[in-house]
């Protein structure tokens, strides 16, 4: 309820200010909507939320794949971890716009360029997150898996993976936020489809509607995806310390 | 160097270790054992009892295979196979009570399981996750585990530590039982010389760090022995300590 009261304020808030701006720099909500409507008969609106979101998704998958197994890794190993720690922070640091600028550079104003960029920013973050996980494995539990010979998979499933979920969860999150940020700029520099594209289309003939009309509902689209995905996956892989409390309340 | 190996024939624990030494990062060293020998015949209890850091956890880990870093040998019994029960209980803490056991012993029988859980009064929690139980009940899980995987050799860190009087005493009860009737080699870790008295068949003494065996005294059958039986054998065993701290060669009664 209260999270529709405020939505509803939002709303309202951008109401009040398009009606007392030029409706050509920040049309009202009805305009936005109409033009939504447009494009989703249209279809366009689709096709490019669709391309984008492959693209989300493709870079997300090989950030996390590669981002967990080099983070654990050097979680786990020392020597590793000096080794690769010096380009971890060089990555880290390196500006997203950069890395995206060498990726068309290097590799043309391709697909793969355009997946590669955002996976490599999303990298560094993953190993940052995923590397604290695999220090902060219980010792403890490991010795208890090596005196009853958990096979490898049995050590993966049921000591590795419970102790770096909320690890990942976390990296998923903040990882998933970058990453269409990131897809967005990807697509406006480079792409000849996809939201980031048509916002730039938007940008260049200032139809601000248009603009609204493929910001809006990605987001909301982003925001669907949290909710109806990250967060319930979350809530999965954490039910055993909901479990306790439920059960110690009831007693 | 070490060598880890398994008996041929009957399951007994054969420990020789000459030196074990941890070492810090400044480059010294510290000796946590030293000259230690112990030989357990299958099928029995035998006790360790030395005072509060002198290595016997240390020994324990050498014997689990999860510190080879020592110089000797330790012979395990036939096959090999583990059961352990840590000073804490180390549950998966994700996991309920009855897949704990299963996870831990992939191979036993569901209806082993229950009748396991069953024994250690365990069955009205088996759905539960660990940190909804007790110290007490965590243990026995702990312990339900250990012998689910049928083990050749059972371990026990200080099973009965940081309990209060009546559950270390059902506990204890609970332990003696169940190896009396497994016959499972089992040694036993801790500083409780009575404790030691009431589980083991026999008794390891060990010297303050680094650690040696000072005397080992065999603890005549019933393992229950009365209480003026049980206060000789304390006295004995102290007597035994009190000649180690002064001196006196290693000693077998």
């Amino acid at each position: 309820m209260i999270r529709f009261i405020s939505l509803a304020a939002l709303l309202l808030l951008w109401q009040i200010g398009a009606s007392l701006s030029d409706p050509r720099r920040l049309p009202g909500p009805s305009a936005v909507f109409e033009k939504i409507y447009e494009e989703a008969v249209s279809g366009a609106l689709f096709s490019n939320l669709a391309i984008t979101l492959a693209r989300v998704i493709a870079a997300f998958a090989l950030a996390m794949s590669f981002g967990t197994a080099i983070g654990y890794v050097m979680g786990r190993n020392k020597l590793a971890d000096r080794l690769l720690d010096p380009w971890l922070i060089t990555l880290l640091n390196l500006p997203a716009l950069v890395v995206i600028v060498l990726a068309y550079v290097w590799a043309g104003l391709t697909e793969v360029a355009a997946i590669g960029a955002v996976a490599l920013n999303k990298l560094p973050n993953a190993i940052v997150v995923v590397r604290e996980g695999a220090r902060a494995l219980d010792p403890h539990l490991e010795d208890m898996a090596h005196v009853f010979r958990f096979s490898s998979a049995a050590r993966v499933k049921h000591l590795v993976l419970p102790q770096l979920a909320p690890y990942l969860a976390a990296a998923t999150r903040s990882g998933l936020s970058l990453v269409w940020k990131i897809v967005l700029v990807v697509e406006l520099l480079g792409r000849s489809n996809g939201v980031g594209f048509e916002i730039n289309m938007a940008f260049q003939l200032f139809d601000m509607k248009l603009l609204l009309a493929y910001a809006l509902p990605f987001v909301a689209l982003m925001l669907g995806v949290e909710t109806f995905l990250v967060q319930p996956l979350e809530r999965h892989v954490s039910r055993w310390r909901r479990g306790v409390s439920r059960r110690l309340d009831r007693v | 160097m070490n060598d880890t190996s398994r008996a041929g024939g009957a399951a007994s624990l054969d420990v020789s270790i000459a030196s074990k030494d941890y070492h810090s990062g400044s480059g010294s060293s510290l000796r946590a054992l030293e000259d230690l020998r112990l030989t357990l015949p299958a099928g029995q209890a035998g006790a360790v009892v030395g005072p509060s850091g002198c290595g016997k956890t240390t020994l324990l880990r050498l014997i689990a295979g999860l510190d080879k870093d020592y110089v000797g040998t330790i012979v395990l019994p036939e096959h090999g196979r583990l059961g352990m029960v840590f000073q804490e209980p180390r549950l998966l803490p994700w996991r309920s009570v009855i897949d704990n056991i299963r996870i831990a012993a992939p191979h036993a029988r569901e209806d082993d399981i229950a009748a396991l859980l069953d024994e250690l009064g365990l069955a009205e929690h088996a759905s539960h996750f660990p940190r909804e139980l007790s110290l007490g009940l965590a243990r026995r899980v702990a312990l339900a585990r250990a012998l689910a995987v049928k083990p050749d050799l059972l371990l026990l860190d200080e099973p009965l530590v940081s309990l209060d009087a009546a559950l270390a005493r059902d506990l204890r009860e609970m332990i003696a039982r169940l190896i009396d009737e497994r016959r499972i080699t089992t040694l036993i870790v801790t500083h409780d010389l009575r404790e030691a008295i009431a589980l083991g068949d026999r008794l390891f003494l060990l010297s303050a760090r680094p650690a040696c065996v000072v005397a080992t005294i065999d603890v005549p059958a019933p393992r229950r022995l009365q209480k003026d039986a049980a206060e000789a054998l304390e006295t004995q065993a102290r007597e035994a300590l009190a000649a180690a701290r002064a001196g006196a060669q290693p000693r077998h009664h």
